[in-house]
């Protein structure tokens, strides 16, 4: 049994299927949509609308409502804090590690992967493994494999020569972002290579080989006709790895708690010290409000400017 | 050539099995080490097995339980999000009516919504109702928060089947109840296979509200206990291996099992199919 959202085509969004005119079943309508309604309302709609309040105020997250209104104060508090500022930098360090180095390499594999080979399945199932595991229990096994005594990566720095280069990973601001951006790689690339390979299998093959017909050579083939039909693909691929490079969390907080001296800290860790450590939940809260406006406004200008298409769907696997 | 070019593939392949299987490797070995025979050899083959750690693992509750509660909390989750959003799927493919489309979009939005902005007023929300320390604290918002995803997947799904089912169910004097259930429900076994191995990976594997809402132990999931190993045997890197490794098996063993399903359901939007 295959997975029939993969080719039910979808009908255009606007038209419900043919039916012969009656009274619209209001009863039935407001029976089915209620519980999702009153759950979403409830516990997703209410906490984001309460964030948005509560960032107004001077607030420890006790005593009933706020009362301390200090207006845009807290988002000013944060636009100026070097910590803050800090976090976008390092977002933007490790988006553009997941651009230049992860994403490339999925589509590299994924390439690969196509080819008649042997194993191929086998490979496919193996490096899409990572993904599977939690965030924390990849933090956990590298927080491990990086440490500087009993762990593997000095260890196999000295195997092949290069002992000097013996670092303590996670403990150094100047090497900790690139040691997160690996484990990130490690852990999300095969959900990439996922994505490439299902878009790949979605471009006829007889185009590839009419280009190699006409004489093309494989890079040529690759370079002018496999990734401008890929685009979409990758679109959303890059989409994805974005969005969740800003809502990053779990991996961080356990691997190295943003530590150390905040030179991995991200905004969603920003947000969680504030918040529950230090009792600043008005403060937390503009932080929150602030990431939610940085993820909605690069996905509107995305949308806007990169797809141009629907995404309805396309969005499944959000956490990656 | 064709030698040679297939030789680089499989170098190339093998390359990357290598920096994905080394990290896995290193803990399942390093778990049958002790902390002396890690320092002098991460790599290599243990000298001699040790069968302690992950003996001792097994057989102590630190185990057993976050694994029972993960395992709770993952089946309540996906049953109550998977419920719920084939009711709302179900009137949103097959029903039109006025303000169909906005109340759509504002389940859509949901999708951009990172759970980070959520996590301050949902735990202030959760503590006013008495549900900190209560399974129901996670369950209900991680289905909550579920619900976007799960119904558009299933909206696509139930459009897909053919008017003429519904007019003859109807004709049949099936009502909209009816037809929902004996007919488009056993019919969409594959789309909610689907999405219920996603609800399912999400609830496995979430932390940051189940970190809030249990400071008791009783209720603690895996992630969380593995994190509590962690900090109770901080130097004793050989047994948190053994627990990194064990707590890693239910979900590839899921994994392998479910694979079809999460794999189509990751791609399902993102394929044009």
């Amino acid at each position: 049994m295959g997975v029939a959202t993969l080719h039910s085509p979808a009908p255009p969004a606007t038209d419900a299927p043919p039916r012969r005119r009656r009274r619209v079943p209001w009863l039935t309508i407001a029976l089915f949509l209620l519980p999702a309604l009153v759950l979403f309302s409830l516990l997703v709609l209410a906490p984001i609308g309460l964030a948005s309040y509560t960032s107004l105020f001077k607030w420890n997250g006790y005593g009933g409502a706020p009362t301390d209104f200090v207006g845009l104060g807290n988002f000013v508090q944060a636009l100026t804090s070097p910590i803050f500022l800090g976090d976008l930098g390092r977002h933007a360090t490790l988006i553009a590690l997941s651009l230049l180095v992860q994403l490339p390499l999925a589509l590299a594999i994924a390439m690969v992967l196509n080819q008649k080979i042997r194993g191929r399945a086998f490979f496919r199932l193996l490096f899409f493994a990572p993904y599977v595991l939690s965030e924390v229990i990849t933090a956990v096994l590298f927080s491990l494999f990086f440490s500087p005594n009993l762990g593997l990566a000095n260890h196999l720095l000295g195997l092949v020569g290069l002992g000097e280069l013996g670092q303590t990973w996670l403990a150094d601001p100047k090497t900790v972002l690139y040691s997160l951006a690996f484990v990130m790689t490690w852990k999300y690339f095969g959900f990439h290579m996922i994505l490439y390979l299902a878009g790949r299998q979605n471009i006829p093959n007889e185009l590839m080989e009419a280009a190699a017909i006409d004489g093309g050579s494989p890079w040529q083939i690759f370079r002018y006709v496999t990734l401008p039909l890929l685009a979409p693909t990758i679109r959303i691929s890059v989409f994805l790895s974005v969005l969740g490079t800003i809502e990053l969390f779990d991996l961080v907080w356990v691997l190295t708690g943003g530590g150390p001296l905040h030179a991995s800290e991200t905004m969603a860790i920003t947000m969680f010290e504030s918040g529950f450590r230090r009792s600043q939940v008005g403060y937390a809260s503009a932080i929150s409000i602030l990431m939610f406006v940085i993820a909605l406004t690069f996905a509107l200008l995305y949308q806007k400017f990169v797809m141009r298409r629907d995404l309805e769907g396309a969005m499944t696997g959000m956490r990656s | 050539m064709r030698v040679a070019r297939q030789v680089g593939l499989y170098a190339a392949l093998l390359a990357i099995t290598a920096f994905v299987v080394v990290p896995i490797g290193f803990a399942v070995l390093g778990g049958f080490k002790d902390n002396g025979q890690l320092s002098v050899n991460p790599f290599g083959l243990p000298e001699p097995w040790n069968f302690a750690n992950y003996a001792e693992i097994i057989a102590s509750s630190a185990f057993w339980r976050p694994l029972l509660n993960s395992t709770i909390i993952a089946v309540a989750t996906t049953l109550l999000l998977v419920g719920v959003a084939a009711l709302a799927a179900f009137v949103f493919a097959r029903f039109a009516f006025r303000g169909r489309e906005l109340i759509f979009m504002l389940f859509a939005v949901g999708l951009m919504f990172p759970f980070a902005v959520a996590i301050l007023p949902l735990f202030v929300l959760l503590r006013e109702l008495g549900l900190l320390n209560n399974p129901l604290g996670v369950i209900l918002p991680q289905a909550a928060f579920g619900l976007p995803v799960t119904i558009i997947v299933l909206r696509t799904f139930f459009r897909a089947i053919p008017g003429e089912l519904e007019e003859a169910a109807t004709l049949d004097g099936c009502g909209p109840l009816g037809f929902f259930w004996r007919i488009l429900l056993p019919m969409a076994r594959p789309a909610l296979a689907t999405v219920s191995v996603l609800a399912i990976v999400a609830s496995w594997n979430s932390f940051m509200l189940p970190l809030v809402v249990f400071n008791d132990p009783s209720w603690w999931t895996i992630p969380l206990g593995v994190r509590q190993f962690q900090g109770q045997y901080g130097q004793d890197t050989a047994r948190i291996l053994a627990y990194v490794v064990l707590a890693m098996v239910p979900a590839l063993a899921f994994y392998a099992v479910a694979e079809r399903q999460l794999i189509g359901g990751l791609t399902s939007g993102a394929a044009k199919g």
